[in-house]
Formats: C-alpha cells, structure tokens, sequence
C-alpha cells in the first residue's frame, strides 16, 4: 500500500524560543490505525493540527494523498479538510442543535457559498446521516438536542459528523480523554470499526498507552516535539516508554511485558 | 504541634489598622466639605416628612395621567428602538471583532476600538454632544442611546462568541466549512439565547438612562418630571416617578420570563 500521508522534517516554533515541534518525520499507510503516544505538551495535538493546517507549521513539507499540504490556498485547503475528518477530546459540537443538524455540519464543506449558509442538504446526505446514526448506535437521540447527551453519546456525534465527510482519515485529539472507561471503550471499539470495515486511516493522540498498545497498528512516540519511537506494538519494551514519557514512566504502572492489563489505569 | 497566636494576632492588628485608616479617611473628608454628620443624619425624618405631605399624587395629577403615559410611551419606544438597532449593529462588529470569527486582526483591532470608544463615553455626555447636531429632539436622546448600547453590546456579543462558540468554530473549519457557514451554523446558534439576554438587558438599563436623557433633551418621560418638578407640582412629578417605577419593574418581570423560556 501506499503512503497517504508523509510528514517530513516538520516543526512549529511559538514565539522566539518555543519548539513545540522539531524536524517531525513519518509516514502513514492507506487504512493504517496510528496512535501517538506522548506526555502532557510533548507536542502531539500541534502535531495534528498541523496535518489539516489548523495550524501552521514553520518549516518541513507535508503531502496527504498526493497534495502538498503547506502551499495549498484557502480554497484548495477547504478542500482538503473535507478529505479528512477531525475529532476532539471535548466534541466540539453545536450544543443548542440537534444531532442530526450536528452530523450534517460534516457536509458543510461541500457546498457552495448560498447553500452552506442556508443549510440545504440533499435528501442522499440526509439518509446518509442517518444509516451513520445507527451505526454508532444513535437512532433514537437523532432528533434530541446535543446538550441533553452523555459524553459518549456527544463524542459518537462527532465522529458522525467526521464520518460524514466520507474522510480519507480522521485525525483524532484524545477522544477519550474526557470519558469514562466504559465509553472509552465503546468509541475506541468504534474507531477500530471505522478503521478495518471502512477502509479510513486513523490518526489518533492517546494518553493511554494500554489502550494505544491494544488498538494501533503502530505506535510513534513523542516526546518533547521529536519523534523517539515508531514502530509496532509488539516490539515496544519498557525502555522505548522509558524514552517517551522519561522519569515519569514509572509512576505510569505499565508493564508492556503483559499487555492484557488494559484496565489498570484505564480513563 | 502548637499554634502560632503570632500569626492570629498579626492578622487582627492588620484588619484594625485598615479599619483605623478607613475612619480617618471618612472623617477628614467630613471635615474638609464640612459635612455635618448629626445634622445629616436629624434631617433624614424631615426629608420623609416633607415626601408624606407633598411628594404623593393627588386628583389633579391623575387627571394629567394620559399626558404622562404618552411621554412615558414615547420613553418607551425610543429605548427599544435604540437597543434593538444597536444590537444588529452591534452583532456585526462583534463577529468582525471576537478572536474566534475576526477576519484579520487589523479590522479586529479595528472594531473594538469602535465599541471601546462608543462604550466609554457617557450616555449624558453624548447627550450634551448631540444637542449640537440634533437639537432638543428625541432624535438627540435616540442616537446617544444608541451609541452606548452599540459599545455595550458589541463587547458583550465578543466575549459572548469567544466563550459560548470557540470549539465548535474550530470543528467547522476542521470540515472545510466555509467562513458564512461557520457563523450562520455554529457561532449564531451557539450564542443567540445569551445575546438576546444582554438585549433585554441593555433595555432595562436604556429606560433608566432614557429618564435622565430626558431631562437633558426635554423630551419622554424625564422631560415631563423636569417640567412637573420645577414647576413645583411635586404631586404630578411624584406620579411621574411611580409611573416609570411601574414600567421598570413590569419589562424587567417580562424579560426575566422571557431569559427562563430561552436559556
């Protein structure tokens, strides 16, 4: 399979004397379930946004499905975020809408000026909303307004909103974070879904390295903007999350040794 | 281990040091404006005496009744108008002014110096300004109504859009939506019920305002209280007062019904 996403010697500096990132590298395979694992300001969600240019990096090139990504214009970059789909750890919905109104927004991006603006949906979208729906298992809160939800509901929202998009890949900024472990596992089971049966590549940031060891196809590790693992679950030893989360991985309670022990330090 | 009544008896001395300070600062201003604080205080049942026989409305005033309810009206009208005009205004210059729908940050900068000018002016010094262009007309106390409540309610509508609206905003751009899109789908949804709160709000507060700006424009309601007043009808003046007393509580009534349905 090919690379649809190549990240090469990308970095983001804030201010005169922040490096957020330096001379990130990697690659991403079609239908690839990617975690990246790292402590709290390694630099994993500026990563992220770099790749839809939520923000922009400073320097090194990006290339997603055969576009340069950092040269594109505002109207080539509309477009390329409607090829990938974003999720965040805090939903981001409408909360007054409906869920309904809330997965269209997916859609948005597709339309011309009049009709964004207007909300005109076509009758093909709108049924396929709701067989996304019911997938994620929403059929019955379609019509209910987002703030009546529980978190797990709100985040399935949001990954229908992206599902939506007919993304090539979701970018997903720890979507669990926020969640309890029953709903955690319940949005990461439906992400693998999304991952094996539809064919789309996942991007995802994790704050557990349990849940990114049981998940992923492969793992990168970040740790203080560089990129010190990447590779595949199997292979990673005490040492490499000795590496990315340094002194701290002690007091983090992982023995990668025997990976059943998922719900340790699970949510 | 044992407490340190230091550290308690260090904290009382500090509170009676500024209480200490607070006394001296009150008497020395009573000194220097030579504020006589017996007389002050003695004159206060003369002042509710002289509000029991003269300040209540009589027959006379109630026959001037519908001329008082047709300033008052027109008071009124002229606050709802002032506050509604301002607020599509003031939408518009929020949207270009909040940090999370600016469209650069030079016409950002832009209206929000706009709104802080519009803001920190006084209604009454605006009044006085107007006088100018407009002469003793109700025109006069429109715009300077509507100046303040355009400064007023574009920086509430900014920190309104910045709190209520700044993730779902970034989840729209992330699809690729467009910048209209984004506004009329997310930012306007997101934030309508607090901006109709700050509205009804900035009415309240433009009928109040209104009174004194009547009295300055001779014009509404305040003007009738000048007239009444100054010409001794202290019964006419005092209906005048009940009747915008009356008003005020009935639109706040209203408006807090109206802030439970939404919110």
């Amino acid at each position: 399979m090919t690379a649809l996403l190549e990240v090469k010697d990308v970095s983001k500096q804030y201010g005169s004397d922040t490096l957020a990132l330096a001379n990130i590298s990697f690659s991403v395979k079609e239908g690839e379930f990617v975690s990246v694992i790292g402590p709290s300001g390694a630099g994993k969600s500026t990563l992220l946004r770099c790749i839809n240019r939520m923000i922009d990096a400073s320097s090194g090139t990006i290339t997603f499905d055969g576009v340069n990504v950092p040269t594109l214009n505002k109207r080539e970059l509309r477009r390329l975020r409607t090829k990938i789909g974003m999720i965040f750890q805090h939903y981001n919905l409408v909360n007054r809408l409906s869920v309904m109104e809330n997965v269209l927004h997916g859609r948005l991006g597709f339309k011309s000026t009049v009709a964004g603006a207007l909300g005109i949906y076509t009758e093909a979208e709108k049924q396929q909303a709701v067989e996304i729906l019911s997938i994620l298992g929403l059929s019955e809160q379609m019509y209910k307004r987002c703030d009546q939800l529980s978190g797990g509901q709100k985040q399935r929202v949001g990954i229908g909103r992206a599902l939506l998009q007919n993304p090539k890949m979701l970018l997903c900024d720890e979507p669990i974070a926020s969640l309890d472990p029953n709903a955690s596992k319940i949005i990461m089971d439906h992400l693998q879904n999304i991952s094996s049966s539809m064919g789309i590549t996942v991007l995802i940031n994790l704050h557990q390295v349990e849940i990114a060891l049981k998940y992923s196809d492969r793992i990168i590790g970040v740790s203080r903007g560089e990129v010190v693992y990447n590779g595949s679950p199997d292979k990673m030893t005490n040492e490499d999350i000795v590496r990315i989360y340094g002194s701290e991985a002690e007091t983090l309670m992982i023995d990668v040794g025997d990976k059943d022990v998922g719900d340790k330090n699970a949510g | 281990m044992p407490v340190n009544t230091n550290f308690f008896l260090k904290k009382r001395l500090v509170s009676l040091i500024l209480i200490g300070i607070l006394l001296l600062v009150t008497y020395g201003a009573m000194v220097i404006t030579q504020f006589d604080a017996v007389k002050g205080l003695t004159s206060i049942p003369q002042a509710v005496e002289w509000g029991i026989k003269n300040f209540y409305p009589n027959q006379d005033a109630l026959d001037k009744l519908p001329r008082i309810w047709e300033n008052l009206r027109e008071t009124l009208l002229i606050s709802l108008a002032a506050s509604t005009v301002a607020g599509v205004f003031a939408l518009v210059f929020a949207i270009i002014g909040s940090s999370t729908t600016r469209v650069n940050s030079f016409l950002g900068t832009f209206a929000r110096g706009i709104a802080t000018l519009f803001r920190n002016i006084d209604v009454a010094a605006w009044a006085m300004i107007l006088l100018f262009s407009f002469g003793q007309s109700a025109l006069t106390g429109y715009f300077a109504l509507f100046f303040v409540s355009f400064g007023f309610l574009t920086r509430a509508f900014m920190e309104t859009i910045d709190e209520v609206s700044n993730s779902s905003v970034e989840a729209l751009r992330a699809t690729g939506a467009s910048y209209p899109s984004i506004i009329i789908h997310s930012v306007i949804p997101s934030s309508i019920p607090q901006m109709i709160s700050w509205l009804l709000f900035t009415f309240e507060t433009n009928i109040r305002s209104a009174t004194l700006v009547g009295i300055l424009t001779g014009t509404g309601i305040g003007f009738s209280f000048d007239l009444y007043y100054k010409s001794l009808n202290y019964n006419a003046a005092s209906l005048v007062v009940i009747a915008i007393m009356l008003s005020i509580f009935a639109i706040e009534f209203l408006s807090n019904y109206i802030r439970r349905v939404i919110l």
